[in-house]
């Protein structure tokens, strides 16, 4: 499993991944729809904001938030994690073993190839959101569109990196879909999925900056609706990429130790 | 009847006992049922921070649909979706075939295939919100108020069961539906808010196409003592018309069903 056959593999998964996000495209189209929730949380806080604003944010800034929120959740969704969980319990884990493909990085691959799929989706809605509030919501430094790219390339891998730490987990136990329930529920409060992080309270926000979920989601979000300067949006995205590093040394741990363990029951 | 009420009894009987061989799923589940209420309280805790009230509701007031929705999402999650995803593995493999040559109504005994007992965990968070919301409201809901309230968990539940009559209808023609309980699941969410929250077509969709608004917010209001008679006989005559309208559909559907191996 040298590097190079990893990389030589990558053109031809990557057209695979994409011919079967287009087989199943209906599918994708009813998961995209299951993420709906940012556009439900746009209609109650657009009612909150409508008696008087909140914070910086006025009917048209959780509009666009939300919008937002909507196409960065698309663009870095990955469901590694219950894949790993039904591979490892019905043993076709095996298979990928004995692929000369690392099975992460295959992993990792078939996320990517659904992303255009993804795009067709999320690019209208993105568009039509700057059409309903106007341009000026758009940040008005061009270095911030680079610094979001980075930021946005962040976020997937640690929603990436994570759902590979998770679904290891299943080496150890019956089934982790449990932790990741437990790790979603978190995520939707803390990560600025349903609320604006800039809307808690200073001392939750001290302790959401120091937990992993706001660099999952907020963080790009953020930057494109234009919460930082240039300084703060630098420091944010190195603290993401740290947690990048983090989880993704934790990861490579869990999943060595785990597949020692597999023991491709069924098979 | 009461052919019907001892298989019931027996149906239930098999799930619970299935179910008692995972205890620990009890911990599990209460514990993260526990987790799923906070945190839809931590958005709402925010939102109504230094405002008396949202599209005229206050916060505790909002906080018994929230307990109501968390009531009715155990009922859809442990006695509607396990039966939706067997009946439709079923049709798939062409099993069902197995339910149809039983001499009992087919419907009946495909709704009442699995329970999952261990999210009446649901039940207790949701009276914990519910009576929370009325301690800080300042006093009890009124007799009739709770007899209304208890005649609305019915009607909501009959709607919740048929719209999932006719998923399950759908079924037959589409074969792969399981990730529509996803799907709903996810549209279901949007019940947690009060549904004045929502304008122009939202409203219009939560209210007529999937009738959230009946489910959740109604029932809160006849609990509060607001819900105007009208809109509790409507409700109720609604369901009923709805649910006699998806056992006609199920009848039609089952009639066009060819099996899958044969």
């Amino acid at each position: 499993m040298s590097l190079r056959s990893n990389v030589r593999a990558f053109p031809v998964l990557l057209r695979v991944g994409f011919a079967e996000a287009v087989a199943y495209r209906a599918e994708l189209f009813v998961w995209i729809l299951t993420t709906t929730m940012p556009l439900i949380m746009m209609a109650l806080w657009t009612a909150v904001a409508e008696e008087a604003p909140v914070g910086r944010f006025g009917t048209n800034d959780f509009v666009v938030y939300f919008l937002v929120t909507f196409v960065v959740r698309q663009l870095t969704a990955s469901w590694s994690s219950f894949q790993i969980n039904w591979e490892v319990r019905h043993g076709i884990l095996s298979m990928r073993l004995l692929k000369p493909v690392h099975p992460v990085v295959a992993y990792a691959i078939e996320a990517l190839a659904a992303q255009p799929l993804r795009l067709v989706i999320a690019l209208p809605v993105a568009v039509l959101a700057f059409c309903i509030v106007g341009l000026d919501h758009l940040p008005a430094d061009p270095w911030m569109w680079p610094l979001w790219i980075v930021s946005l390339a962040g976020s997937w891998l640690l929603v990436f990196v994570l759902n590979v730490a998770i679904g290891a987990l299943a080496f150890f136990m019956e089934s982790s879909n449990k932790v990741m329930d437990i790790w979603f529920a978190l995520f939707f409060v803390l990560s600025g999925y349903l609320i604006p992080i800039e809307l808690f309270p200073p001392s939750a926000r001290a302790v959401v900056d120091l937990l992993p979920f706001r660099y999952q989601i907020g963080l790009p979000v953020e930057i494109l609706t234009g919460a930082y300067d240039r300084s703060g949006a630098l420091w944010m995205i190195a603290r993401q990429w740290g947690f990048v590093a983090l989880f993704g040394a934790l990861t490579a741990w869990i999943w060595r130790q785990g597949i020692r363990r597999f023991e491709a029951y069924g098979g | 009847m009461r052919r019907y009420l001892r298989l019931l009894f027996v149906q239930v009987r098999a799930s619970l006992l299935l179910a008692l061989q995972y205890r620990w799923d009890f911990l599990v589940e209460g514990a993260i049922s526990m987790f799923w209420a906070l945190t839809a309280i931590v958005p709402m805790m925010v939102a109504w921070r230094g405002r008396p009230a949202i599209a005229g509701w206050s916060f505790p007031e909002a906080l018994v649909v929230l307990g109501w929705f968390i009531l009715l999402q155990g009922v859809l999650e442990g006695a509607i979706n396990p039966s939706l995803v067997l009946v439709v593995d079923r049709i798939r493999k062409g099993t069902l075939d197995f339910v149809l040559i039983k001499p009992a109504d087919a419907q009946f005994l495909v709704s009442t295939a699995r329970f999952l007992p261990w999210r009446m965990t649901n039940a207790i968070t949701s009276l914990v919100v519910l009576a929370w919301a009325f301690a800080q409201i300042g006093r009890p809901p009124s007799w009739i108020g709770l007899l209304s309230a208890v005649v609305m968990l019915a009607t909501s539940v009959l709607l919740l069961y048929s719209l999932w009559i006719l998923t399950v209808s759908a079924a037959f023609y589409v074969v792969r539906v399981d990730n529509l309980t996803w799907l709903f699941a996810a549209v279901f969410d949007a019940a947690r808010w009060p549904s004045s929250v929502f304008r122009g077509t939202l409203r219009f969709v939560f209210t007529f196409v999937i009738p959230l608004a009946l489910m959740t917010t109604w029932p809160a209001e006849a609990l509060l003592g607001t819900l105007r008679p009208g809109a509790f006989l409507g409700a109720v005559a609604g369901s009923i018309a709805f649910a006699a309208a998806a056992r006609l559909v199920w009848l039609r559907s089952i009639r066009h069903y060819t099996s899958a191996s044969s």
